[in-house]
């Protein structure tokens, strides 16, 4: 617009360049910029209200997690799948890091730094959004022994890499750091 | 807007005359469906079909609009609400037994106009713009039947949101944040159902205002034929009313009789019994469907297993799901282009040997196999199954669609409807005494003029 207005002016006044003009370009100007304005808060309203995102963190008390066993949280209104890997899980998923995988990661990777044992997944299958099983007492754990999506057969290993079926990428870790000894806080 | 012989509106009472000068609305509804519109007068019961949907969108309206009343759009209490409209209120059952059973009454309507069409090319020139409309109200209908089935906030409402809403998230770069702000959280939550209760609400009166300009764009041209072959003179044609009023009459009340069969006798058989579960977020069904009706998009989505990649390299272009989401979405565009893709000058199925070979026993089978594999858990056979037909149904209207209608030989066209209605037509006994042969061979109806040789079928 602004260049509309210097190409207009540069013809000189011959070419009946009005001073309404300016006018013009000033009224049209100023519209658009409201207009644009009111556009941003209708498109934010539409993102997660404050209250959503307050409840974006979640602490997991993980001292009564058993070696083997895995509880379900929730984060983000999502499933959380908590586990502490026994010593012979360990071995299994650091056996299988050089293997070959679709979205290569080593278990390392997975725990983070200063964590051994506490493997922590969004348990939201990456194909469609399933919540994969495995995490429960008597579920099945796929051909990998981690977790089995029963929607459209994705097998995640021991520490949720996946292994086959159709899923893009391995089960999200979301960030987490110990709070505590005892107390994880996710997000 | 309409042919010469149209009969205008003659209000005959002083109120009908003081209103046509003040607001002439007897006059617009008088042509556009009354006595002012001539239409073919060789149209068949497929014809019927837009009628309908306009039945299908009021009546959708009507119970929503009802059942609007009795519901509340918040994650703790709308699965109960809606055993409220069911147990409590007045025919509460009834208006919800018939808004759900109306959405797939209403696509059987949509499917079977659309497929009227695709049959006797009605997107053809002039009517490009009548097809590319009826596109738009499509694709806004699949939009308005989402949101509206996640309102009950069942299993598969809620799962369903996720898996649909999670298409978006494929998109690479902005996929996660769109999906974050078209759901207004990390899962469908009670943002997500108050958002999709608004538009639900909106939505059929954007359809309605769509609606009218393709009624608008039909009646510049006027209604195409079983023929094909433009209207020429007043004898191709019949007053809309009360010729057709009358076959659409007859027509609803065909439809309303199997209508109600289903409202009043299967009121469920259409839907998911996995619905009567309220939302879970934390446990899937083991067995996430659409409703029917999107049952065939849903199985081009899922055809897509394999990665787009370089080959030996290994590396990804395009992942799966992307690929899946693309597929769907272009399923429908595709018809966008169709005006274009199909260049033969013929329109009508019936005059198109090879045309109607493909359509019959390529295209409908296809859509058929499509909607089972749709509904059917993704594995063997059906994902081979699918992926074939969907390779069949982008290969129908990309490449065998343009090529049959370069090579195809039309069988002769009638010259007018008024002969393909009688067996004879005066005008042209004294066409043929003046011996001019196939004129305007530019215009699709005049194409293949009478008399020119047979074709090998």
């Amino acid at each position: 617009m602004a260049s509309t207005a210097e190409d207009t002016a540069m013809q000189g006044a011959q070419d009946g360049v009005r001073r309404r003009d300016w006018i013009h370009i000033a009224a049209l100007s100023t519209a658009g910029v409201g207009g644009a304005s009111v556009l941003f808060p209708l498109v934010s309203q539409m993102a997660p209200t404050a209250d959503t995102l307050a409840a974006s963190t979640t602490d997991v008390d993980v001292s009564a997690i058993e070696p083997g066993q895995s509880i379900k949280a929730t984060f983000r209104d999502q499933p959380l799948f908590v586990k502490r890997l026994t010593p012979a899980e360990i071995a299994e998923a650091q056996a299988d890091d050089a293997a070959d995988m679709r979205d290569p990661q080593t278990l390392a990777d997975r725990l983070g730094e200063g964590n051994a044992e506490i493997l922590v997944n969004l348990g939201v299958c990456t194909h469609l959004g399933c919540v994969p099983l495995g995490a429960g007492e008597g579920e099945d754990k796929g051909e990998f022994g981690g977790y089995f999506c029963p929607c459209h057969g994705s097998h995640y290993d021991v520490a949720g890499r996946i292994r086959k079926g159709p899923a893009p990428t391995n089960l999200a870790v979301p960030e987490f750091e110990f709070a505590s000894e005892s107390v994880i806080r996710v997000g | 807007m309409s042919f010469a012989w149209a009969k205008q509106y003659e209000p005959k009472t002083d109120f009908t005359k003081w209103l046509d000068e003040k607001l002439p609305l007897p006059r617009l509804v008088y042509s556009a469906v009354g006595a002012g519109y001539p239409v073919p007068r060789n149209l068949n019961y497929m014809w019927n079909f837009g009628v309908l949907a306009g039945f299908c969108l009021v009546l959708q309206i009507v119970t929503g609009v009802v059942l609007a009343m009795h519901y509340a759009s918040n994650t703790e209490v709308a699965f109960g609400q809606v055993e409220h409209i069911m147990r409590n209120v007045n025919y509460g059952w009834m208006m919800r037994y018939a808004h759900a059973n109306g959405a797939s009454f209403f696509f059987i309507v949509i499917y079977l106009h659309i497929f009227r069409g695709l049959y006797f090319s009605s997107y053809k020139a002039p009517r490009e713009m009548i097809w590319l409309l009826g596109v738009v109200i499509f694709l806004l209908m699949m939009a308005t039947a989402f949101m509206g089935y996640v309102l009950p906030w069942g299993q598969m409402s809620f799962w369903g949101a996720k898996v649909i809403t999670g298409l978006f998230g494929a998109i690479p770069l902005v996929g996660e944040p769109l999906q974050t702000w078209l759901v207004g959280g990390f899962a469908p939550n009670d943002s997500t159902l108050n958002r999709f209760f608004s538009l639900h609400f909106l939505l059929p009166f954007v359809i309605a205002g769509v609606v009218i300009l393709h009624i608008w764009a039909l009646h510049i041209p006027g209604s195409s034929n079983p023929t094909g072959v433009e209207v020429k003179k007043e004898s191709d044609t019949v007053p809309f009313h009360p010729y057709y009023t009358s076959k659409d009459g007859f027509g609803l009340g065909v439809f309303l009789i199997l209508f109600t069969f289903m409202v009043f006798f299967l009121p469920n058989t259409l839907g998911h019994p996995d619905n009567y579960i309220e939302a879970n977020p934390l446990s899937t069904p083991a067995h996430i469907v659409p409703e029917w009706y999107f049952l065939p998009f849903y199985a081009i989505l899922r055809a897509f297993t394999g990665d787009l990649t370089i080959p030996f390299t290994g590396i990804v272009l395009v992942q799966a799901k992307l690929l899946g989401v693309i597929g769907m979405f272009g399923s429908i565009l595709v018809w966008f282009f169709l005006p274009w893709l199909d260049k033969s000058p013929v329109r009508s199925g019936n005059y198109r040997p090879m045309f109607k070979k493909f359509f019959w026993f390529g295209l409908i089978p296809t859509m058929i196999i499509l909607t089972i594999c749709g509904g059917a858990p993704a594995e063997e056979p059906y994902v081979v199954i699918s992926q074939i037909a969907t390779a069949y149904y982008f290969l129908h209207f990309l490449v065998i669609l343009p090529i049959v209608s370069q090579i195809e030989i039309p069988k002769p066209l009638p010259f007018s409807i008024t002969e393909a209605v009688l067996g004879k037509d005066a005008d042209e006994t004294a066409k043929a005494a003046t011996a001019t042969p196939g004129t305007s061979a530019g215009t699709p109806a005049g194409a293949t003029p009478a008399g020119s040789p047979e074709p090998a079928e």
